[in-house]
């Protein structure tokens, strides 16, 4: 099967472990991915600040990288979501379409499409999981608090095929981190309250990493964290599960 | 109370987070509430059900809204009652005004109606020298105070019982101090007790106005609507013209979704079902547009106009809980009023579509199922289309998209700019950089990851 790898921008940019795992751990699982060279970001920051209309090129670009691949995989929930919402490409529909019907988060992939059983990952940590809304309630990869369905975790499944890991459920199991896009910096105190307050909710599990899906939620945790001296630090899932055994 | 704050919902947001131990308290407090909506939720099997229900009902109804008004209005005719239009804030503030300069009223009692708090009617019938007694508890309480209610189910949910204490002692002669509940209720008890009976003329809300019959109901806990109602010789109902259901069965499903959404109990103490004046009274409807039909004629936000006003969105939203009712300066805050108030005003209201995360748990609490976060992002597109948001925010984004756009450029601004940040414009465009204030950068990787591919991967 044809992957096309898609590594966001800020990946790319900060945080290339997350894309180095990611890569390896599919290869790992069999599949044959192409890295389109020329690709740079899904446009959501743009759209989800309100510009939408501005993203028209960086659509464009996207679905000139990425036709042609069977599945297309990223590892960030936010990031697909918008994709599967909005990406559209007045003069090539029928592979916007494509892309659209086949952009998957990384753990939907795993589970859904290579229906992954086992894993050869080591990670002998306290882990608490941070599920990121876009993934949760946008791409259902896990059941939400709020709503009355069968419970069912998609990075949960997964992390508990991991030796070694003791995963702890913060008490409020999928509350906002507070990163949200701009949101970050337009709405600053309450971005970091809120931040701080996920944190507290991971420390009083004693933990000693915070992993999740999207880079984004825990590029704002770390943030605080190192800024008040922390000793938990965050990980991506994929470098979890990509971890040598 | 008007809001006549200027401030925009993030500088209200951090004043109120710079009391942080205050701020955990009223997160926590309604977390709670959220907690206690879940267990009556999870509660019924058939909530789910429910829901999608309740969603039906309103989508068919909105889609028929006229012949339900007419249909409504001719029934409630029938059955003694005197039925008003108002087009606007202002009209509906008039014919209530009316009412009372006929009939030369002096003592008038209101139970919740967050219509008449988005119509500014307090103030309105202030300026022309006549007092209301607010009588639900939360509310009389952010009376004294002269504040706007915080939140449209618990209105006083800002303040602790200290507060509470220190209002009535001044407004009601309690004791200096003493922050017991019990005492403090007992004594608005008696204030009210007072109030309800001196009182000439009574003002509720409509939860729910039924078609079929021409009757309403109205929803409370402290059972302050049937005290005024029932003892006044005037009552007048204000409802926006979207609480129409088609036929009393359909209370079956409002009536089990309102108070689990709401607070968590299966029903409201008081559901009270008004149909005609008794003998010798007088009562009035008076049925509000301000804007409904024209969010009833956007197609992106109509739905909107489905709320039964519970208030789930509000307990559930991260952002509410930690930054108050006050800080989203309008009748209705929270999740629900960031969809509602930019069609009022919308260059006043322009903040508040922003003010989210876009988590999406408003729209999984909804309990008639607005897709309340899709619809936050909407407005955002809609804002900027009509120039309502700053220019720094705007030369960001358009730079920041005129870089994407562009492969090449985009990995020549990486390089460049990795360690400072300068990668996200948004950022390097604030003076004082937001990101940096209470969190640090995440460190520059040596190389990113194509250029990596590049040097490990490429056959």
């Amino acid at each position: 099967m044809n992957v096309g790898l898609f590594i966001p921008c800020y990946i790319d940019q900060f945080y290339p472990n997350v894309g180095i795992a990611t890569l390896q751990l599919l290869e790992k699982l069999g599949c044959k991915v192409g890295f389109p060279l020329n690709q740079t970001c899904c446009g959501q920051p743009m759209a989800n600040s309100g510009f939408a209309s501005l993203s028209k090129s960086c659509d464009k670009n996207f679905v000139s990288n990425f036709r042609g691949f069977d599945y297309i995989v990223g590892p960030s929930g936010s990031c697909v979501l918008h994709l599967k919402e909005h990406l559209h490409d007045e003069q090539h529909p029928g592979e916007a379409e494509h892309i659209r019907k086949h952009v998957y988060e990384l753990t939907e992939f795993l589970v859904d499409v290579l229906k992954v059983e086992k894993l050869n990952a080591s990670f002998p940590y306290k882990v608490g999981l941070h599920n990121s809304c876009h993934g949760q309630r946008g791409l259902h990869l896990s059941s939400m608090s709020e709503r009355n369905l069968p419970a069912f975790s998609k990075p949960q499944q997964l992390l508990s095929m991991v030796k070694g890991l003791e995963l702890k459920m913060p008490s409020r199991p999928d509350e906002c981190c507070g990163f949200g896009g701009t949101f970050c910096v337009f709405e600053e105190a309450v971005s970091v309250k809120m931040g701080k307050d996920r944190i507290a909710d991971h420390a009083n599990n004693d933990v000693q990493y915070i992993t999740g899906g999207d880079t984004s939620c825990l590029m704002h945790l770390e943030g605080i964290l190192k800024r008040n001296g922390s000793k938990v630090k965050t990980i991506h899932i994929a470098e979890i599960l990509n971890s040598n055994a | 109370m008007s809001h006549n704050s200027t401030l925009k919902h993030a500088e209200a947001a951090a004043q109120f987070i710079n009391d942080e131990p205050r701020t955990n308290w009223h997160d926590e407090t309604l977390w709670f509430v959220r907690q206690k909506r879940d267990k009556a939720a999870h509660g019924l099997p058939e909530w789910e059900q429910l829901r999608e229900w309740a969603s039906q009902i309103k989508n068919h109804t909105l889609s028929n809204l006229d012949n339900y008004l007419k249909e409504f209005e001719s029934k409630a005719q029938d059955n003694g009652v005197i039925v008003h239009w108002a087009a606007d804030a202002e009209e509906h503030n008039k014919i209530i005004y009316d009412i009372i300069a006929h009939h030369k009223i002096k003592k008038i009692v209101k139970s919740k109606s967050m219509l008449t708090e988005e119509c500014g009617l307090n103030e309105f019938l202030h300026t022309k020298g006549i007092e209301t007694v607010d009588t639900d508890l939360g509310e009389r309480i952010v009376q004294f105070r002269n504040e706007p209610p915080s939140h449209i189910v618990l209105p006083a949910i800002h303040l602790k019982k200290q507060d509470v204490s220190d209002t009535f002692h001044e407004h009601l002669n309690t004791e200096k101090g003493n922050n017991d509940p019990q005492y403090l209720t007992e004594a608005a008890r008696q204030h009210l007790r007072e109030k309800f009976i001196e009182s000439e003329l009574a003002i509720t809300g409509v939860n729910f106005a039924v078609a079929e019959t021409g009757g309403f109901v109205v929803c409370t806990n402290e059972g302050n609507a049937d005290m005024g109602a029932h003892a006044a010789k005037i009552h007048i109902a204000c409802m926006g013209f979207e609480k129409m259901i088609p036929k009393a069965e359909h209370l079956s499903v409002f009536l089990r979704l309102l108070a689990r959404s709401a607070t968590g109990q299966p029903i409201t103490t008081y559901s009270s079902h008004f149909h005609k004046p008794r003998e010798g009274q007088e009562m009035h409807i008076v049925i509000v547009d301000n804007g409904r039909s024209r969010q009833l004629g956007r197609a992106d936000f109509r739905n909107s106009l489905k709320c039964i006003r519970c208030a789930a969105c509000f307990n559930t939203c991260p952002v509410y809980r930690r930054s108050g009712g006050h800080s989203y300066h309008t009748a209705v805050a929270g999740p629900i009023g960031s969809i509602l108030n930019p069609n009022i005003d919308m260059r006043a209201n322009a903040d508040l579509p922003f003010a989210s995360t876009l988590c999406g748990s408003c729209s999984n609490v909804c309990p008639v199922k607005i897709d309340i976060h899709d619809q936050l992002w909407k407005w955002r597109q809609v804002l900027v289309a009509e120039g309502y948001v700053d220019t720094t925010k705007k030369v960001g984004l358009k730079g920041m998209a005129f870089l994407l756009a562009r492969p090449g450029l985009y990995r020549f601004a990486g390089k460049m700019g990795r360690g400072i940040m300068r990668f996200f414009p948004w950022i390097v465009n604030n003076k004082l950089n937001p990101w940096y204030k209470q969190r640090e950068m995440p460190a520059p990787p040596k190389q990113s990851f194509r250029d990596w591919y590049l040097q490990n991967k490429k056959q």
